[in-house]
């Protein structure tokens, strides 16, 4: 099996931390932040284990206010 | 180890917001599926290379400023008055592609006349419905399709039906008329359910372009300000609730 390795990029700006990223992935990559707020006041979304991602999408397509950027390569 | 900067490059890119969308922000609470109807929709028109052919008509209610976010031509109608502009747009410009993106309130309650006979002329237009069985906009009001039992402001300890009628099944309704050539309902909490709106979406732009008649694609959804539960919760809820009661599928595809 081909390995595959893949990140997200978070638009935190436009982030409203709805928390349907997080629960979208299966990998538990994502989660939302503890304490940091953007400018309007919300727990936006990072990648809390960057080494888990495999690049699905599910985060981003889910994503209400098209806030996530994925990319994906294969090992 | 590979790092992030070695993955983010153009060539290596899965997935982004569609083209179509701006950046302006949303004024949806957080959660709300309108934005990813929103999403659909840019994607669907912008594989479909019908930007500058596309026009879509605003509602009244949440959606209202649908303008601001997809950079395609849009007219703003009365309430509920959507199919009836899109009809006029449709007759004059039959080579555009026209559709209307309607809340339950506007579609289901004030606008239940001109959907009705819009569709039952057949015209080549895509209603897009957004059910979340509540009015979203104005505080979380019982609407024609709230469930039975479930509470909102103006029914707080539940909706009954001897007094207040039962939840309007618009779909199946329409299902009903000639004029409609395809009507289904789906859903889009999670990504399995999005792709599966997404060919349905496309189906029905594509069936307005054939001159097939209308197309209907209602969408169950969720408000989880209305409902008063978080979007996740919000989509649970749903699943548990709304599914059983406006079952997905084609309800009519011709």
């Amino acid at each position: 099996m081909a390995k595959v390795k893949g990140t997200v990029l978070v638009n935190t700006e436009r982030c409203k931390g709805c928390e349907l990223c997080v629960e979208a992935c299966p990998t538990k990559t994502l989660a939302l932040a503890k304490k940091e707020v953007n400018d309007r006041g919300y727990h936006y979304a990072y990648m809390e284990n960057p080494d888990a991602c495999i690049g699905c999408a599910a985060c981003g397509i889910v994503c209400p206010d098209g806030c996530i950027t994925v990319y994906k390569v294969k090992l | 180890m590979i790092t992030a900067e070695e993955i983010i490059k153009p060539e290596n890119l899965v997935y982004t917001k569609p083209k179509l969308m701006n950046d302006t922000h949303m004024h949806y609470c957080p959660g709300c599926s309108h934005g990813v109807v929103h999403k659909l929709v840019a994607e669907v028109v912008e594989e479909m290379g019908m930007e500058e052919k596309t026009i879509g008509v605003s509602p009244v209610g949440c959606a209202v400023f649908a303008y601001n976010y997809i950079d395609i031509d849009w007219v703003e109608a009365a309430h509920g008055r959507a199919p009836a502009v899109a009809t006029a747009v449709k007759r004059l410009s039959p080579d555009k592609m026209v559709f209307t993106y309607q809340g339950d309130g506007d579609l289901a309650a004030i606008g239940t006349a001109e959907t009705i006979h819009a569709c039952n002329r057949g015209e080549n237009i895509v209603i897009i419905f957004i059910n979340n069985a509540i009015y979203g906009m104005t505080g979380g009001q019982m609407a024609p399709t709230t469930l039975e039992g479930m509470k909102t402001s103006t029914c707080p300890f539940g909706r009954d039906v001897k007094l207040n009628g039962y939840p309007l099944k618009i779909s199946n309704l329409i299902a009903q008329l000639d004029g409609a050539c395809y009507v289904t309902r789906q859903s889009v909490q999670t990504s399995p359910a999005i792709k599966k709106a997404k060919k349905a979406l496309r189906q029905a732009f594509e069936n307005s372009m054939a001159g097939k008649g209308t197309s209907l694609v209602e969408f169950v959804s969720t408000c989880s300000s209305g409902w008063k539960m978080t979007p996740v919760q919000s989509n649970k809820w749903m699943e548990e609730n709304m599914f059983p009661f406006y079952p997905l599928g084609d309800l009519k595809n011709e």
